[in-house]
């Protein structure tokens, strides 16, 4: 595994200054998030609520892939959650909150229930046996009106609650109070990812990416390991498909077809899926690229061309993604200085 | 009896396109190791040839079939150029690049015809009747052009040098580059008849069809399912699961409802996936 960004604390003084300076860099990250909302437009407002949301996906998307199986169902479990949060509030009655917490459970069910024929497959295999699985359950919802509401989804489903206290106020209607919830949401749940991915769990799914048969022969169970990256990151995958659903208010099967999951696709291999940070690169650059440079040229209609155009020529030329841009640069101008490691860092 | 019998007739009918477009899919990947997602738009492409020349353009639709031919068999030389050579030795790079490539034709069909749907007048009006059974001559012709093209393509992959080297490069690329075969050539040849099955497929059912540019999506589906069913690098498999998978479809589209049928067909890949990953026909490990 290569060195990922200098999160981890060393030992020493050294340490605790870097340690502090991360926490300093955390700080300005949040400050700038929580301004950001109140410069930007009504409509803009809205698509940052969306990359929020996002972010999310494709992060969970990242834990699945550390095992090395890419799936083309996780917009498809996403829906799940989505669908499940969305029905337990409009037919049971379940407080939104909690219908969101059981719309990632039951992502996370549907997940488990799915590995096991999943992953007697590999490779390729895997890829095609999730997308199959995942269109027999968007065409379900498509066809069976009672409970999914068929091809037009569900409608009207129940905003989250507005916080209603004698000084305080919420409405969550309004995008930026939804913005605010959807960042606290979304940050907890990237920082569980992130503790995952460092903890012995995290370093296992490595191992089973980089050396199956390894891993397989000191005693570990590579069946297990990868049921639960799939069900970790199916669960965050609900949990940001119930976001959506109950602020958008409404879903329907074609929001989660295969379309969309190219995106998430491109998002995740154009900022490269070998750190934490290059998949969120990717999908806050492409879609600040999206919807502010391309809808300023007005160029609606040639907007896949140009997600098709950046998808091939980073896959040809940048295979590490955005996030290897940094080292790339910094390797360049080093060997330019003639520096002694110049060709230590080069990405491969 | 009647409706069974017409049945089993319009399935053969879409037999025989489904079996040109996943005789194309298994042909790139059995050369190159890509899973060519962009092969439903090469279909769409084919498609809107005939839209274009004949529809448009009033050329005799033989004419614009055989342009729609070519030019699809020449966006694969590009794809292969531009792709899936340089990512050779990354086949999920040579996918990923190959959804590039699909949202680039899909957009372009789209800024060049519009987003509805692209209406072809049928080249003839005249049907035949089989045992009480209509079969248009549209269909047939369909029928009739997949089993000379696919005849052809067995006698070009058995007898001809080229298809040796092809047959070669498939079963082991490095020992055919050591005999002397040049894998640039072949993943070339590969790739002109791959593509050009799947626009001629596009190109014969155009005027059956109604192209939209995103009717690649349902052909890729379908293409995807009959290779795993008859197994990935098996030709003889692809067209045998074709039929299968087309009466299977066709028949229960007619006495359930479409959506029922693709769940099917999906649960049978499934099901193969899981059972057999190798697929039914599918002996060897790849190609």
């Amino acid at each position: 595994m290569p060195e990922t960004a200098g999160a981890m604390p060393a030992a020493g003084t050294g340490g605790a200054i870097r340690q502090l300076a991360w926490r300093l860099r955390l700080v300005f990250l949040f400050a700038a998030l929580a301004a950001l909302p109140y410069l930007l437009s009504y409509s803009q407002q809205e698509i940052a609520v969306l990359l929020v949301i996002n972010v999310l996906l494709v992060s969970s998307y990242r834990l699945l892939t550390l095992t090395g199986e890419w799936s083309l169902g996780h917009v498809v479990i996403m829906g799940v959650g989505a669908y499940a949060s969305a029905l337990l509030a409009k037919q049971l009655g379940v407080p939104v909150p909690l219908s969101m917490l059981l719309g990632g459970g039951a992502a996370a069910a549907v997940a488990a229930i799915l590995s096991f024929p999943l992953f007697r497959m590999k490779g390729f295999y895997f890829l095609i046996g999730s997308f199959a699985a995942g269109e027999i359950i968007r065409l379900i919802w498509k066809r069976f009106t009672d409970p999914f509401g068929g091809p037009k989804g569900l409608k009207r489903i129940d905003p989250f609650p507005d916080i209603e206290t004698g000084f305080l106020s919420i409405d969550f209607y309004e995008p930026v109070n939804y913005y605010f919830l959807a960042l606290v949401v979304v940050s907890a749940s990237l920082f569980i990812l992130y503790r995952i991915e460092r903890s012995r769990i995290g370093l296992t799914f490595h191992a089973i990416h980089w050396q199956d048969r390894l891993a397989e022969s000191v005693g570990v169970d590579t069946f297990r390991y990868r049921t639960l990256a799939f069900v970790i990151a199916s669960f965050f995958a609900g949990i940001a498909g119930a976001l959506y659903a109950h602020y958008v208010g409404a879903v329907n099967p074609t929001r989660f077809s295969v379309d969309q999951m190219v995106y998430v696709l491109v998002w995740a291999v154009v900022g490269g899926t070998a750190t934490f940070h290059g998949p969120i690169l990717g999908v806050v650059v492409l879609t600040v690229v999206n919807e502010i440079v391309l809808r300023a040229l007005g160029l609606d209609t040639v907007r896949p061309l140009i997600y098709g155009a950046i998808l091939i020529l980073s896959v040809l030329y940048l295979p590490n993604g955005l996030e290897s841009l940094g080292t790339r640069l910094r390797a360049r101008l080093q060997h330019w200085r003639g520096g002694p490691d110049a060709t230590g860092s080069e990405p491969a | 009896m009647d409706l069974l019998w017409q049945t089993a007739v319009n399935a053969t009918y879409a037999a025989s396109y489904m079996a040109l477009i996943a005789v194309g899919l298994v042909m790139i990947f059995g050369v190159m190791g890509v899973i060519n997602f962009a092969h439903g738009e090469l279909y769409m492409v084919g498609a809107y040839c005939v839209v274009f020349l004949y529809a448009q353009e009033n050329f005799p639709f033989l004419l614009a079939v055989a342009a729609g031919l070519v030019f699809v068999g020449i966006v694969g030389i590009v794809m292969e150029r531009t792709m899936f050579r340089p990512l050779r030795d990354n086949p999920l790079g040579g996918l990923i690049a190959s959804i590039g490539f699909l949202l680039i034709l899909q957009t372009l069909a789209v800024l060049g015809f519009g987003r509805r749907m692209g209406h072809v007048p049928p080249a003839t009006q005249d049907k035949a009747e089989i045992f009480g059974a209509v079969l248009t001559y549209q269909r047939l012709f369909v029928i009739l052009a997949a089993i000379l093209l696919l005849a052809a393509l067995w006698a070009f992959l058995r007898r001809s040098k080229f298809g040796r080297a092809l047959r070669a490069c498939a079963q082991d690329a490095e020992a055919a580059s050591l005999q002397g075969i040049s894998m640039n050539q072949t993943a070339r040849i590969a790739m002109f008849i791959g593509a050009a099955l799947a626009g001629v497929a596009g190109a014969l059912t155009a005027p059956l069809v109604s192209p939209t540019p995103y009717i690649g999506h349902s052909i890729i589906v379908t293409a995807f399912i009959i290779i795993i069913v008859g197994g990935v690098g098996s030709l003889e498999g692809a067209v045998i699961a074709a039929v299968l998978y087309a009466f299977v479809h066709t028949f229960v589209t007619t006495f359930f409802d479409g959506v029922i049928a693709n769940i099917v067909g999906l649960a049978l890949m499934f099901a193969v996936l899981v059972v057999r990953p190798t697929g039914l026909f599918g002996a060897r490990e790849r190609a």
